[in-house]
């Protein structure tokens, strides 16, 4: 046995060491005939982005700059749709739930190697979530926590067991039913690393990452590039079709742009809305426009006069003019928001009318609530741009306007950042802007943090509080078909429609701009994703 | 002289101690909690609180201080709070790429600033002693960000002739060895690599080159001013001297004093102060390596950055001030 052992050993070693030589031959020979046509080749794609990963350990980091580079290299059991959140097979092929939706059994794909050469089977998932649940290192594995409660033995941790059934089955027993278990471990952080890497050398992990992605990690200059190349043992057939990628970092937008027009750059995130003109009117060059996960509203404070009556809700509600507010501080870069959360979240509302703009239907509305004359209240403006939100004094000073025409006059307010997010979630605002970007594209990730009872004090900065929506998003909460969650979400954005506590002002789009030779890039809403089916044609 | 150079390099001591106390106490009076900062908005307050603790940060600030300091005698400069790996690690390849990139816009700025300079009092008051002058005021008050987009713009894209960020073509890059690009590809024997580096840095050198090619200029003039209105430069005249020599050996020799303290001063502002320079070239400079600490309240690394500055800072000006006796034998060191 222990024979058989070194020897398939040895073999793997030599034929590694076979693969390295190959690969680094490959190299020489692009650098002779470079400029030349590699039509045969898959060729490199060199990213642009505006800051340097942090760690290439996906378990440790929580930065989008990060995980751009490790979802080349890892992946994940189940895997986003290719431009929305729906759950797909990734390194498990097939999952069966439990009833009591507490046990979830997932069937790995098998003859699946790490980088390192080592094998993925049950075993290595079990020790991945060993890795993440035993450490108690709040510090390091945030996101762990976070998501799942805390770590094993805490008293809200979601998994009670991760066990290994044979080489190829792996059985998580949950403590209670987490709805959004399966999106929660599709995220790019839990994403499963070679455990023969990570036991071996923990501290250097991330600056020598091992997994089981389409592309493997070969070097990183620190705030300039990160390289990554073909993984000629992939799984899938045919595929990555480039042959690698260099992560390039320039931080500002318009020079990172210059490089895209230059030609030294293929593909560029983080583009300048004002920027967005030269690209189309570059010939060589394309747009991708990211789906919008993110919302920014401005909210009213249920518990303070007079938006406890929701006829002025309502009534500002009419107001706001959403496709000017578009045009003229996102320079179209948004779509008009009517739901709390966007469309590429599954569970969507797309039935709900948005209040349109009216100001006679504003001044009826009023006129029931008794403010026929107006009133004077405060407007909270954001002091920094956000993704959702380019410019808060700007577009409050547009609300301003809007509000004056009906008699209610705005005094708009400001606190620097942290302050201002500090006082808002105490209450103390009368009415605010804010927003949101989601965490793992789940429903609940947005209408349970943002607009639920048990979220005030915390994320319900509305402190908006509502019996049915509360009943509806728990027993969403603890349902595992998707079906009969997106119906349940459905009905909650229905009377949190009606209530109005929010104005959801808009979805933001991110950016990006590539060469038009650029085939197969579909940027996903989650902000980063796997450029597996990107090729580079001529 | 050697003495003078030991008494110097002791007299280091007291200053970096200063300098580490100082940057120590400013820093920990920016608001925000490295934690929090580093974990991001959503994060829980139970893993703010474990990170905090784990970071240290929870210890009153003497010992936090004093272990920075013991750390230092023992030459280790902190572990980056973001990254988890030894700053005296990771600040190597920052410091090369931003030494590299200053040299090269010193050597513009005084090819250019000086030669600028000596021409305008030579021809004082003429139509090149005017452009020069505007020029170099322009060049003091020029937006660095604006220069550089305007310099990628026009003569990368539109003229086509030199790359617009990097410091190698990306898409056959150098093996770093020493982390001096024009050295590492010489030492590969990429002649056709050089070029490429040499190309590289011209843009981003021309930015950073301007505002001390400009204060170079001004003040070349005006000391050359001072020196070619004394008795001795009139006597060589007189004598019948050409007037190239006069200017360029007699002149330029007694006027240089000013001008290679400013060149000094300039050389350590460079190292610290490249960071528009670095954001816009994409160059991964120490500047942008200590301004993302900053952001991101990664305090070993801003104190340790800042510390390796301020050395770099005093040798040069230790460089300068021994310079001083070999342009002038009036001046001794004792």
């Amino acid at each position: 046995m222990k024979k058989t052992l070194a020897l398939l050993l040895t073999t793997i070693l030599a034929l590694s060491l076979a693969l390295a030589g190959c690969s680094s031959s490959t190299s020489k020979e692009k650098d002779d005939d470079k400029g030349g046509s590699n039509e045969a080749k898959g060729g490199v794609l060199i990213y642009g982005k505006g800051g340097d990963a942090v760690s290439l350990d996906p378990a440790i980091v929580t930065d989008g700059e990060s995980f751009i580079v490790t979802q080349q290299v890892f992946e994940t059991l189940v895997k986003y749709g290719e431009d929305n959140t729906e759950i797909k097979p990734g390194l498990a092929e097939s999952w069966k739930v439990s009833d009591d939706a507490k046990t979830y059994t997932f069937k790995l794909k098998t003859g699946i190697k790490f980088h390192d050469g080592s094998d993925f089977n049950a075993e290595a998932v079990v020790k991945n979530f060993q890795r993440w649940a035993q450490s108690k290192d709040e510090a390091k594995f945030a996101y762990y926590a976070s998501m799942f409660g805390g770590f094993e033995g805490d008293e809200g941790h979601v998994i009670k067991e991760v066990k290994a059934i044979d080489d190829n089955t792996v059985e998580f027993t949950l403590n209670r039913p987490q709805a959004p278990f399966l999106k929660n471990i599709a995220m790019p952080t839990f994403a499963i690393a070679s455990p023969t890497g990570f036991e071996k050398d923990a501290d250097n992990f991330g600056k020598n990452p091992s997994g089981t992605g389409p592309f493997k990690f070969k070097s990183w200059k620190p705030g300039d590039t990160i390289e990554v190349v073909k993984n000629d043992d992939y799984w899938q057939d045919g595929l990555p079709k480039l042959d690698g990628i260099t992560f390039k970092v320039i931080k500002d937008n318009s020079a990172r742009l210059n490089a895209v027009i230059k030609g030294e750059v293929d593909l560029m995130d983080g583009l300048n809305p004002s920027d967005i003109s030269k690209v189309t009117g570059d010939d060589k060059l394309q747009i991708f426009e990211r789906p919008s996960m993110n919302v920014g509203y401005f909210a009213f404070n249920v518990e303070k006069a007079p938006f406890d009556k929701k006829e002025v809700r309502q009534a500002i509600s009419h107001l706001i003019n959403k496709k000017e507010i578009i045009d003229n501080f996102y320079e179209g870069t948004a779509e008009p928001a009517k739901n709390p959360m966007p469309p590429s979240v599954s569970g969507y509302n797309d039935n709900i009318e948005d209040y349109d703009y009216d100001v006679e239907k504003a001044k009826e509305l009023l006129k029931k609530a008794g403010l026929e004359d107006g009133f004077k209240m405060d407007l909270w403006a954001m002091p920094v741009p956000r993704p959702y939100m380019p410019d808060g004094q700007k577009v409050a000073e547009a609300i301003q306007a809007s509000l004056k025409q009906v008699g209610i006059e705005a005094n708009i307010v400001s606190y620097e950042w942290a302050a201002y997010l500090e006082k808002v979630q105490a209450g103390e605002a009368q009415s605010f802007m804010l927003g949101w970007t989601g965490d793992n594209g789940d429903a609940d990730n947005f209408l349970y943090t943002l607009l639920d009872k048990d979220n005030i004090g915390s994320n319900n900065y509305a402190r908006y509080a509502n019996e049915e929506v509360h009943k509806l998003l728990i027993e969403a909460q603890s349902t595992a078909d998707e079906a009969k969650r997106n119906e349940l979400y459905g009905k909650a954005q229905e009377i949190i429609h009606e209530e109005a506590p929010w104005v959801p002002l808009v979805h933001s789009l991110p950016q990006l701009a590539g060469t038009k030779t650029i085939k197969g890039f579909v940027p996903h809403p989650t902000g980063s994703q796997s450029l597996v089916n990107v090729s580079i044609e001529n | 002289m050697f003495s003078y150079t030991v008494r110097r390099l002791g007299s280091l001591i007291p200053v970096l101690l200063g300098m580490a106390f100082i940057v120590f106490m400013m820093i920990r009076a920016i608001p925000g909690n490295p934690a929090q900062v580093i974990l991001g908005q959503q994060a829980t307050k139970e893993a703010v609180a474990a990170m905090t603790k784990e970071l240290g940060l929870d210890k009153p600030w003497f010992i936090q201080f004093w272990d920075y300091l013991s750390g230092l005698l023992k030459g280790d400069l902190g572990v980056s709070l973001k990254t988890n790996s030894p700053v005296s690690e990771e600040i190597g390849p920052y410091l090369m790429a931003t030494i590299e990139l200053a040299l090269i816009a010193m050597i513009i700025a005084v090819v250019i600033g000086v030669n600028a300079g000596i021409i305008s009092a030579w021809f004082q008051n003429s139509w090149f002693d005017y452009v020069a002058m505007v020029i170099a005021l322009i060049g003091l008050s020029m937006p660095i960000f604006w220069l550089g987009l305007m310099e990628q713009y026009i003569i990368s894209i539109q003229w086509d002739l030199l790359p617009t960020t990097g410091r190698d073509n990306i898409r056959d890059p150098v093996a770093a060895i020493t982390g001096l690009y024009l050295m590492d590809t010489l030492i590969a024997g990429r002649v056709d690599q050089f070029f490429e580096v040499i190309k590289h840095l011209i843009l981003p050198g021309i930015a950073l080159a301007t505002i001390p090619m400009a204060i170079i200029a001004r003040m070349t003039r005006s000391s050359m001013l001072e020196v070619m209105r004394s008795d001795f430069i009139r006597t060589a005249r007189a004598k019948g001297m050409r007037m190239f020599w006069v200017v360029y050996k007699h002149s330029f020799k007694n006027a240089l004093i000013p001008v290679v303290t400013v060149i000094g001063l300039q050389t350590g502002l460079l190292l610290g102060g490249a960071i528009l320079t670095e954001n816009i070239f994409g160059w991964p400079g120490i500047g942008t390596y200590i301004y993302d600490a900053i952001l991101s309240r990664d305090y070993p690394v801003i104190q340790s950055g800042i510390l390796v500055i301020a050395f770099l800072f005093v040798m040069i000006n230790l460089v300068v001030d021994l310079l001083y006796a070999a342009i002038d034998p009036r001046i001794k060191y004792k």
